[in-house]
């Protein structure tokens, strides 16, 4: 048992509104310098849609994450390390800006400097990379925003590839159009993509907290993590000519706060906290059936109760504090107490972190002869509330493809659960739900009054010490963690004047 | 003394100077050691552009460095005739393809707009430099014919003679201009190596064939943590 801790993140997607605030949070303060206008650690998606960047999820496309080989032994998508070598002087899969937008300012100063003319002076769209004037603006960040139903976006969605011709006609009709956000940001896997395919060795996983990070000094320029990561989560810079990503905004999580997207998030949708988890377990639950890896990722978290794991814990240098904080860690009740949030796309293998509730969307959604059946629904046997989930406007095998590998009865179990949080709360609420019907919905949800009572209340009213349960990584305790702060303080009289050695693993 | 100046004054500065530059560069600005990518900005003319440059180029620097570091075995593979044929053959194709290669980059710097906003001074000078020297290998492959052959008697002992730091230049200073602008223009480029993106090619990454795939790394050595 190799106990680790990884700072793990939720998001409920049934609050979460589209707003974009996380992602303009983000950019303020990360990726507003030249060569990174085009990046968006953190993107919200319209789904069904085609995503940023366009099409990331065809792996066919761009080769990231890993396969099983003939062998059954887990090999990264894009390369071995023979062939990564040899394309190291063309990646054949490399996403190039048109796959993102060009980025692009308005040549405002025309405004005020034109000279004088029959017609108003206008600011003319000017590439941010050439500095030239674009004619044309072809794409830019969130192009498919809200346009569920398009026939451009919506309609090429990877994820509606299993679903039958007449399922995907019946999304596009007026009535029934239908779509959620899906915010993006890094999952800090696991066993991540990125890290693997760098052949520079430049990617790495904190031990302490699990952030993935790109060291700027070691990157080469090689490229070869834009591909291997299957979220296309590390961009370009192609002014630097190094490769970036969310860094889960750890100097804020050094000194206590949560990282800005999550703090700025208005629908509060976001939750942060850490996971314990067995580091042996790594490949072994990389490398089971599609269907079964939401199990196996659950089978690698440890419980932080149990007295095994936190010696093991304590035998790895894990502090106190941060066991404590796995204990009262919303993430651990989200994935494994109540087990309704689930990765996205564990089919990728990279065993992601952060993990999805997935949207309930509309409840009562079905057309018939062109008029809502709302009637309809009273003569399901289970009640209108309940009968959602099968007569959801999205189809299940959609969810299941996107946060279950295509897992349906894992996404089923979710939806039944947290149907049973609505009918037992409105029951309680409104008071138009008998008890047989709640029972019946707490025994489809598997559940029980006192879950569904801390489900609701986590989800609908936390507080923001209970959104985010992170210890401060407080550089000034890291330093006397290593040592006696009287020998630090002898040695290397105030701060880190003696260099650290770092240990590889 | 001209020749002398250029053919024995010249390498040594220039190596001098290379080996004084790449160690700075790599020990105080490690950052810049690498050859920013344009790929992300244009894919297509890259293409058709690098791969054969980069293969072409490493390839006949290969062969160079082969035939200078074991002459007498080459010599014993360049006695068949037909060896030599097939070895002629190879090394004109091989210099045809870098040239096209390179010189494909080259026109997609200029008339890329992305790939041109990422390129700097020091790029323009380096690409023609390279192409320079190129463009004379092939024209001495072409002209002064079974050069894998004499490379052995004349430029060879040249080189041996420098790297034994007793230089002579008797064995080159008949040869025809062009092939001794060849040499001069070697000696360029090993200059300009560590004041360029060239430096790249110091950086390949050999320990990607046996590295673990995860990396993780921690700020303190593991256990060593005192809990109070």
């Amino acid at each position: 048992m190799d106990i680790r801790a990884q700072v793990s993140m939720v998001f409920h997607l049934d609050k979460c509104i589209g707003c974009h605030t996380c992602s303009v949070a983000c950019k303020n303060i990360w990726t507003d310098r030249k060569g990174t206008e085009y990046m968006w650690w953190n993107n919200v998606e319209t789904k069904p849609g085609t995503g940023y960047p366009t099409l990331w999820e065809d792996q066919e496309k761009y080769k990231g994450g890993w396969q099983k080989d003939s062998y059954g032994k887990l090999q990264l998508r894009l390369h071995s390390r023979l062939k990564g070598m040899a394309n190291l002087f063309f990646n054949p899969f490399l996403p190039t800006i048109d796959d993102y937008y060009e980025p692009w300012t308005y040549d405002y100063e025309n405004l005020f400097n034109a000279p004088e003319g029959d017609d108003q002076p206008t600011a003319r769209a000017v590439s941010m990379i050439t500095g030239k004037p674009m004619d044309s603006i072809e794409a830019g960040p969130n192009w498919d925003d809200d346009l569920g139903g398009s026939p451009v976006y919506a309609r090429n969605d990877t994820n509606l590839d299993e679903l039958t011709e007449d399922e995907r006609e019946q999304l596009n009709e007026l009535e029934r159009v239908v779509f959620f956000y899906l915010p993006r940001i890094c999952n800090h896997c696991l066993n991540p993509g990125c890290v693997a395919a760098c052949p520079q060795g430049a990617i790495y996983k904190r031990g302490e907290d699990g952030i993935v990070l790109i060291s700027q000094e070691k990157c080469r320029a090689w490229r070869m993590c834009i591909s291997g990561c299957p979220y296309k989560k590390t961009y370009y810079n192609w002014s630097s000519g190094k490769s970036e990503k969310c860094i889960l905004c750890f100097p804020r999580l050094e000194s206590g706060q949560p990282p800005a997207c999550f703090h700025s998030c208005v629908g509060r949708i976001r939750y942060l906290g850490v996971l314990l988890y067995d580091a042996d377990k790594i490949e072994q639950c990389a490398s089971v059936p599609d269907d079964q890896l939401v199990e196996a990722q659950r089978n690698m978290i440890m419980d932080p109760f149990d007295p095994a794991v936190i010696s093991a814990a304590k035998a790895n240098g894990i502090s106190d504090a941060m066991i404590t904080s796995a204990q009262n860690s919303p993430v651990y009740k989200f994935v494994m107490k109540w087990r309704i949030a689930l990765p996205l796309h564990s089919e990728f293998r990279t065993l992601p972190m952060l993990f999805y509730v997935p949207p309930m969307l509309p409840v009562l959604a079905k057309t018939r002869d062109g008029t809502y059946d709302v009637a309809g629904l009273e003569n399901e046997n289970l009640g209108a509330m309940l009968s959602s989930l099968e007569k959801a406007r999205m189809p299940i095998k959609y969810m299941a493809r996107m946060f279950a590998a295509g897992n349906v009865g894992e996404v089923e179990d979710v939806y039944r659960k947290l149907i049973a949080v609505r009918i037992f709360k409105r029951a309680q609420k409104v008071k138009d739900y008998g008890q047989a019907e709640v029972d019946s919905a707490l025994a489809q949800g598997k559940t029980n009054a006192e879950e569904v009572e801390a489900i609701f209340r986590l989800t609908a009213l936390p507080t923001y010490e209970e959104r985010f349960v992170v210890p401060p990584l407080g550089r000034e305790s890291a330093v006397e963690a290593w040592e006696d702060p009287l020998d630090h303080k002898r040695e290397a009289g105030f701060g880190n004047l003696v260099q650290i050695t770092r240990r590889r693993f | 003394m001209f020749d002398t100046a250029l053919l024995i004054g010249f390498p040594y500065v220039a190596t001098a100077v290379a080996i004084a530059a790449t160690t700075y560069r790599w020990v105080f600005d490690p950052y810049s050691y690498s050859s920013q990518s344009s790929q992300f900005l244009e894919n297509r003319a890259l293409f058709f552009g690098s791969v054969p440059w980069h293969y072409g180029i490493l390839t006949i620097l290969l062969a160079h460095i082969v035939a200078l570091s074991f002459p007498g075995t080459w010599g014993l593979f360049t006695a068949d005739q037909n060896r030599l044929y097939v070895l002629e053959i190879t090394g004109l194709s091989l210099a045809l393809m870098t040239t096209a290669g390179l010189t494909i980059l080259i026109v997609r710097r200029i008339f890329n707009v992305r790939a041109r906003a990422v390129t700097t001074a020091l790029d323009w000078i380096l690409l023609v430099f390279l192409l320079l020297q190129v463009a004379l290998g092939f024209w001495v492959a072409y002209y002064y014919r079974w050069g894998s052959d004499w490379f052995l008697h004349t430029a060879a002992p040249w080189l041996i003679s420098l790297a034994k730091f007793r230089p002579d230049i008797t064995s080159v200073s008949a040869l025809p201009f062009w092939v001794k602008f060849h040499f001069i223009n070697g000696f360029v480029i090993v200059l300009l190596l560590p004041f360029t993106r060239l430096v790249h090619l110091l950086a390949y990454p050999f320990s990607y064939f046996w590295r673990q795939h995860q990396i993780v790394i921690w700020n303190r050595a593991r256990g060593q943590r005192r809990v109070s």
